[in-house]
């Protein structure tokens, strides 16, 4: 544990490439014919008529599905929402989003089906769409007249209207938007199935968490979960956009049933970007109080959260928006209050961070605004609102109790890794002298919930087979994470076997019995705990086989991990190897398998990562164009197991970070049509546009489990998404610049520019 | 139409819709499927393969006219399955790739970019890797393989 070890996933990914759903060549698959689905043109509009005769006559067409010719009940919201805003599988009488789906056309072969799909008329009657969830949350207009309300779900906590910000000296209040942005992930949703003689469905689909899909689309097909064969192949990237199974999926095991036909689904890079989902997409005002010596003692913060048209996860996370709102701050009053709100956009969902991101942006800009008004340098405002270091565990008065941390030594850290006061010099040099290139110097500090949502159990299996070779099996899903390197890398530690002879299987629902999948940052402090438990109990069982094998006392083995040996103490030199030790139990046991130990870890509960980053831009006040220079970044997510996998996780997440602080932004026009549903649209984050990142290792151990672990693939959308927008305005500050909303491009930036010269 | 092409060294004869899209000819007529398809626009570089050596997004080629060309894919660096490529060991010592999606795309891309100039800088590296997206690296180890490659060659 901590040393670099290089994954062993990769020389397949380098070398053939991995087995995407796309790419599987599997013989179930002999014979699939193709899904194509067609999809609303108009965001919110009644269906007159659906005309499917000129496609069913196209080549190759084997059928083609409308809403009415699928005896399903639509599909109700989760976490208790109304069920009036359920989903139809396919759209029937009212489409409530571009990019809903509105009937399958099943083909031969897959060209055909783009042919036949353009072929379906659909007759639509136009209805006034609401975009804006501002306007949703207030308008007579019900998207759902069953539901009875555009509001799909509420959080609060204090009153955001009482009197808390009475006798603070100093009171701002800001109006910020954290940007709809899309998960992206590069490859896109698919699902390919074939239902055997036996009555059982073998189902391959790109997800994040396969026995919740299994048990999905069981439900869906009305089967037993037993009677899915449930494969995760390699996924192209998730990010929280595929921890759901989508109706799409679930519908080509669904109409490979009735078709009686294997049958594959890929959907298209605009389909994606339509119709997968959506992160963030909040409208939050934040109001700030405290003294002019720097002291935070009042913080409300009030959320719209747009759901999009059928209320989805996204509708929930403001609950961890609520959670998260005080940060890494101890401010005695505290109010929150947000409500989702469904409009004619696509459903949101979870994106690397989930909620969290979002309550760390409005706290983080919070503070950036008060030490402007009390002209404050802002990390010194940090520092004076900071929980202390001896203050954990901390219960906040959200609910989130905060197991270990040491906000201001993140802090420290990151400053004077970035040398900030020589920053804070060189950017009074330009201001002074009036450079058309201003130095932006933006600070976050940030705490979050990983394994917040759970599953908290996860199941490990551990076999050391008579060969040495091991396999172990775990519930979690990666997606890029590693873990096949890293969970292996914790077996190796306790059994003393190497990396190279450990296997690790996961995503297949018929080798792994059950399993929480990958998302929320959880896999290691579930899961890889799990491999670790199992691993110990793995060498307790093989001692007590090799006492046997050396007729000692149980009490008195040891395995020498070096050498891969069972010995008695102090007789080094008369030994059991682990294939012996395997072989034995194997006979005993009457099966080849070897020596199997299998075995479950719950954790006691969620853990708290934290961490400080600073980015550094440069702004031309001449265009506006934004230069990100530096981000420095300290994450501490307790003890790192492979810190390679772990810097892979804090690189992507602070490129994703600074996309939505900079460029990325999903956009709808004011009759709901997305105008950056494509990749040519969208401002996905390139490699000229960053700077290689600097980070700074930071290890405090959490006791939550037993390996000290926090988990780290969030943190830096959260840390540096902040970080970056801060930067941005940080660098216009001088200039009467207090709020610039995300994406911070060159438009706005000049705009902002314009506006403070006109002041 | 016929079409007849050199595809990692071997001799390829085929029969395609005039509009097949070489990267579909290769993913699904010759099941090369180590490049992949990540978007409708051209954008994401994820199908990127070499023709007559350098690289090329093949979501944006017809089949047929890269007739009578050669065509290097992933598939094709390496046939034994060793990382025997300076760039594939750079990628894997580098954790240049999470998901290895882009993957494919990328180390073809970064072949192309080093075969034109040898010893780039850091911002040589980013502008010329510009047309290849990926979502899980932040392109923080994908530069630093690049650069590794380039050094591993001087």
């Amino acid at each position: 544990m901590g040393t670099r070890v290089l994954r062993t996933e990769d020389p397949k990914f380098l070398t053939v490439g991995g087995t995407y759903v796309d790419d599987l060549r599997d013989e179930r698959l002999t014979g699939a014919a193709w899904v194509t689905y067609v999809r609303s043109a108009v965001a919110h509009a009644k269906i007159t008529g659906i005309d499917a005769e000129e496609a069913r006559r196209a080549p190759g067409v084997l059928a083609v599905i409308t809403g009415a010719d699928l005896p399903l009940p639509p599909i109700p919201p989760q976490f208790g929402m109304n069920p009036g805003f359920a989903k139809p599988w396919l759209a029937t009488d009212v489409v409530r989003y571009v990019g809903e789906p509105v009937a399958a056309v099943i083909t031969e072969q897959r060209y055909q089906g783009e042919d036949a799909a353009e072929l379906v008329v659909v007759d639509y009657d136009a209805l006034d769409p609401l975009v804006d969830p501002r306007q949703s949350a207030t308008d007579q207009q019900l998207l759902f007249p069953d539901a009875g309300t555009n509001i799909a779900a509420a959080f609060a906590i204090g009153d955001v209207d009482g009197d808390m910000f009475d006798g603070c000296e100093v009171v701002v209040r800001q109006d910020v938007v954290n940007s709809r942005v899309a998960p992206a992930p590069l490859e896109v949703r698919g699902t390919a199935c074939a239902w055997g003689d036996d009555g059982r469905l073998t189902i391959w689909t790109s997800t994040q968490n396969p026995h919740a899909a299994r048990d999905a689309i069981a439900a869906s097909c009305g089967v037993e979960p037993a009677q899915v064969h449930l494969i995760t192949p390699d996924v192209g990237g998730g990010f929280g956009a595929k921890i759901g199974t989508s109706p799409e999926d679930i519908l080509v095991a669904i109409l490979a049933k009735s078709l009686d036909r294997p049958l594959r689904w890929t959907e298209n890079r605009s389909e994606n970007m339509q119709a997968m989902g959506h992160g963030r997409a909040q409208h939050q005002k934040i109001t700030i109080g405290g003294s002019r010596d720097g002291k935070v003692t009042a913080y409300a913060l009030e959320v719209v959260q747009d759901a999009g048209a059928y209320p989805n996860l996204g509708a929930f996370l403001p609950f961890f928006t609520q959670m998260m709102a005080p940060g890494v701050y101890d401010i005695p009053n505290i109010a929150y209050k947000s409500v989702s709100v469904v409009t004619n956009t696509c459903h949101t969902l979870a994106y690397r961070g989930a909620g969290r991101p979002e309550a760390t942006a409005a706290i983080e800009r919070a503070i950036d605004c008060f030490a402007a008004e009390i002209a404050m340098d802002p990390a010194d405002v940090r520092r004076k609102n900071f929980i202390a270091k001896d203050a954990f565990p901390h219960m906040t008065p959200t609910g989130a109790n905060y197991d270990s941390g040491d906000y201001a030594g993140a802090l420290d850290k990151v400053l004077a890794a970035a040398g900030y006061d020589d920053l804070r010099a060189e950017q009074k040099r330009r201001r002074d002298s009036g450079a058309q290139k201003q130095l932006g110097i933006g600070v976050s500090a940030y705490v979050e919930i990983t394994n917040g949502a759970g599953p908290f159990d996860e199941l490990a299996r551990v076999e050391v087979h008579p060969s040495g070779d091991v396999t172990v099996w775990t519930g979690t899903s990666p997606h890029g994470q590693g873990h096949a390197t890293s969970w292996a890398m914790l077996a190796s530690d306790e059994l003393g076997i190497p990396v190279e002879r450990i296997t690790v299987k996961h995503g297949d629902t018929d080798e792994v019995a059950t399993g929480g999948g990958t998302m929320g940052s959880r896999s290691l402090q579930a899961g890889g705990v799990a491999v670790h438990e199992v691993a110990v109990l793995t060498v307790e069982r093989a001692k007590s086989v090799a006492a046997d094998l050396l007729e000692a006392a149980e009490g008195d083995i040891q395995l020498d991990k070096d050498r891969g040996v069972f010995h008695v103490a102090g007789s080094p030199d008369e030994v059991k190897s682990w294939p012996e030790v395997a072989a034995a139990a194997a006979a005993k046991e009457g099966t080849e398998r070897g020596l199997v130990v299998e075995g479950s870890f719950t954790a006691q509960g969620a853990t708290f990562p934290f961490g400080a980053h600073l980015a550094v831009v440069e702004v031309d006040t001449g265009t506006g164009r934004v230069d990100l220079t530096r981000v420095v970044s300290v994450d501490d997510a307790g003890k790192i197991v492979n810190p390679i996998a772990a810097e892979g996780q804090r690189h992507g997440g602070i490129a994703q970070g600074a996309a939505q602080a900079l460029l990325e932004e999903m956009r709808y026009d004011p009759d709901g049509n997305p105008v950056t549903g494509n990749f040519a649209d969208y401002g996905f984050i390139t490699a000229d546009l960053l700077p290689s990142f600097e980070l700074v290792d930071m290890a405090t151990p959490t006791t939550i489990n037993p390996l000290g672990v926090k988990g780290i693939g969030e943190s830096g959308t959260i840390g540096a998404t902040p970080a970056v927008q801060n930067a941005v305005i940080d660098a216009v500050a001088h200039l009467g610049i207090r709020h610039i909303d995300m994406p911070t491009t060159s438009e706005k930036v000049w705009r902002a520019i314009q506006e403070g010269a006109a002041r | 139409m016929k079409v007849s092409l050199t595809v990692n060294g071997q001799r390829r004869e085929a029969d395609v819709e005039d509009r097949t899209l070489l990267i579909h000819f290769l993913r699904d007529q010759l099941d090369l499927t180590g490049a992949n398809v990540g978007c409708d626009t051209t954008s994401c570089g994820a199908c990127t393969v070499l023709v007559d050596g350098e690289s090329v997004k093949s979501c944006t080629v017809l089949t047929a006219s890269a007739d009578g060309s050669d065509i290097t894919t992933i598939e094709g660096l390496s046939p034994a399955g060793q990382l025997d490529h300076p760039v594939q060991k750079a990628f894997r010592e580098k954790h240049g790739l999470q998901c290895g999606f882009c993957t494919p795309g990328m180390v073809m891309a970064a072949i192309s970019l080093l075969e034109e100039n040898p010893h780039p800088t850091e911002e040589e590296v980013r502008s010329g890797l510009e047309g290849n997206l990926c979502r899980c690296t932040g392109y923080h180890n994908i530069v630093a393989a690049v650069l590794s490659a380039a050094e591993a060659g001087k």
